[in-house]
């Protein structure tokens, strides 16, 4: 951790800088002979999933419980590419491009970077399990956490790929898509502005990775890919199965009861879009097809939808640490629910 | 979970990934226009788990002190991610579960997806053909927003998976994908005239039939039905893509 000219990054809790409690009693003293290792725990595992086949695949064939594997595995195909590419980049970006890049294309005054970084996520076409890792790169290279919340918040709601998807699903409500656009900035930047303000730097925890400054930059890189495969992938898990849950578990006979009244149906579809979790470049195909709702609370459902959802909370668990998604994840859906709101009142 | 560990369920998950998308499994969860991104994911991954077995095995790491610990101990340990495990789930869904395509349950449980957003202004004349083939999706948009003006007078072959509506009578759907099979929604059209009763929900059939302006309610969302009167039907086996 040298000379770094990002603002707040140098105070950001490095997790380990005072080591962590000594690893769990079982790593023990250090015996490098084989032991029974998380490979050999892979291989059984293995072998018993495959001997077990059939029993497994009978025990799914009730018509709910398919209808959760089908969906859980469809999120998953869905986000891997995604994933993968989003994770890819931020390696790039972690071991690539050098830390002199952030300074030189962010305006050095924090409170400027934000809108610019928030204006930059219109050039990352993706989804929202791209940008969480993205994010947690741009921090660990000295971008100012407050700019690089902001890109996370922006890319994944006005990148071009998601306003014409919005356009293609609501061709006769075109201000549906300059509501989305101007709301989701908003959103973005006055979180950013808020962290400016609010924000402790020892919410996040961005874990202390040394084989990042590894000599060789392709091993570097490798390893930053592996980690955040492994990582950012297992939450991404977690978040489809919920979402999954969600998808079979709530019937929506419910949400059309919501759907008359205009305070209702704006919370009903704001944390309908956190339990869905769908993929910010589908939401207002799903949106367009909620025709009882009123516009406005649609509106609500596409701003919300990319910043906070189950996977996306899962994500930045798993990226930023805990005490930063507690915190950050609810004001992000007020801010969400209200810019949505106020948008949509002036503008549909 | 050391970093062999970690390269087999890399390997495992981009190896899942690429079956997926070299084979027609992939359309049962997502759209086809996804299909060379999951390859180069999958592959991505596959070279990443190479990668990592590859330096895991090669060289030991040197800055650390205790460097024959293969990522077993210390160095790491505390930050190897143990959540990376769950990743073995989505590898047992695709490789040996596979579950099928939503069907009949998944319909059952959303109202259907016709919304007059989705109307064009106008509508072009049906594709030639004695049956003319059409989608339910076109179906019921001619039926519903232009009063089958453009559907009169011809005999018309649909395809779909018989469901049961809420009087009990069976339905005809198909589940409309914009991204993935979490935003899959069903587009419905009830039935009269020959209907096929005698079909357990799910089967695949294709029926010919003429329009109709009877029209009824999806009680779920209080979306319009149209049905179709039902001159011939053919249990079929469910075609390679599913979704509309």
């Amino acid at each position: 951790m040298t000379d770094r000219h990002g603002v707040g990054a140098d105070a950001i809790d490095w997790a380990p800088a005072n080591p962590p409690p000594p690893p769990a009693p079982e790593a023990g003293p250090p015996r490098r002979e084989r032991r029974f290792g998380s490979v050999e725990t892979l291989a059984v595992l293995l072998v018993l999933l495959v001997v077990f086949r059939n029993p497994l695949a009978d025990l799914i064939s009730g018509a709910r419980l398919q209808t959760w594997t089908t969906v859980f595995v469809s999120v998953l195909v869905q986000a891997a590419p995604f994933l993968v590419f989003g994770v890819a980049l931020s390696a790039v970006i972690a071991v690539y491009v050098p830390r002199s890049f952030w300074a030189r294309a962010l305006p050095r005054h924090p409170a400027l970077a934000v809108p610019a970084a928030g204006l930059a996520g219109v050039a990352l076409p993706g989804c929202e399990c791209g940008s969480v890792p993205i994010a947690g790169s741009l921090i660990r290279r000295g971008v100012t956490p407050a700019a690089a919340l902001a890109f996370l918040l922006s890319a994944p709601a006005i990148n071009p790929i998601v306003l014409t998807a919005t356009a293609v699903a609501f061709p006769n409500n075109p201000e549906m898509v300059l509501g989305r656009g101007v709301a989701s900035l908003i959103v973005a930047v006055v979180m950013g502005w808020l962290w400016l303000r609010l924000g402790r730097a020892d919410w996040i925890r961005l874990p202390h990775r040394p084989d990042l400054d590894d000599q060789s930059r392709a091993r570097a890189f490798w390893s930053a890919c592996r980690h955040d495969i492994m990582h950012a992938g297992g939450f991404l898990v977690l978040g489809a199965a919920a979402a999954a849950t969600i998808n079979v578990v709530v019937p929506e006979a419910w949400l059309q009861t919501l759907a008359a009244d205009p305070v209702l149906s704006v919370l009903a579809l704001a944390v309908l879009a956190v339990l869905l979790s769908i993929c910010s470049e589908a939401d207002a195909f799903v949106a367009a097809s909620l025709s009882q709702f009123s516009l406005t609370s649609r509106l609500v459902f596409l701003v919300v939808g990319p910043m906070v959802d189950l996977k996306l909370i899962s994500l930045q668990t798993g990226v930023f640490g805990s005490a930063f998604a507690v915190r950050f994840a609810p004001v992000t859906f007020v801010a969400a629910v209200v810019a949505g709101t106020g948008i949509g009142w002036v503008l549909l | 979970m050391n970093r062999q560990a970690q390269a087999v369920v890399m390997l495992l998950f981009g190896g899942a990934v690429l079956k997926a998308g070299v084979t027609d499994i992939h359309l049962r969860y997502v759209k086809e226009e996804l299909r060379p991104f999951l390859i180069g994911a999958g592959l991505l991954l596959v070279v990443a788990a190479a990668m990592t077995l590859w330096y895991d095995l090669r060289a030991p790491r040197p800055e650390t002190g205790d460097d024959h610990d293969h990522g077993h101990g210390h160095d790491h340990g505390h930050h190897e991610p143990r959540v990376g495990w769950l990743l073995i789930l989505p590898v047992l869904g695709l490789l040996l579960v596979a579950p099928p395509a939503l069907g009949s349950y998944a319909a059952g449980q959303a109202g259907t997806v016709l919304s007059a957003d989705t109307s064009a202004s106008d509508y072009p004349p049906l594709p030639p053909g004695d049956p003319a083939p059409v989608t339910l999706l076109d179906y019921a948009s001619r039926a519903v927003f232009d009063d089958g003006k453009s559907l009169a007078g011809r005999n018309l072959q649909l395809t779909g998976f018989v469901t049961p509506g809420a009087d009990g009578q069976p339905m005809l759907a198909r589940m409309v994908l914009s991204c993935c099979a979490a935003d899959g929604r069903p587009i419905k059209v009830g039935l009269s005239g020959d209907t096929p009763i005698s079909v357990p929900a799910d089967t695949w059939v294709r029926l010919v039939g003429v329009y109709t302006d009877r029209t009824g309610t999806d009680p779920i969302n209080q979306a319009t039905v149209p049905y179709l009167e039902v001159r011939a039907w053919e249990q079929i086996t469910a075609p390679k893509q599913q979704y509309e």
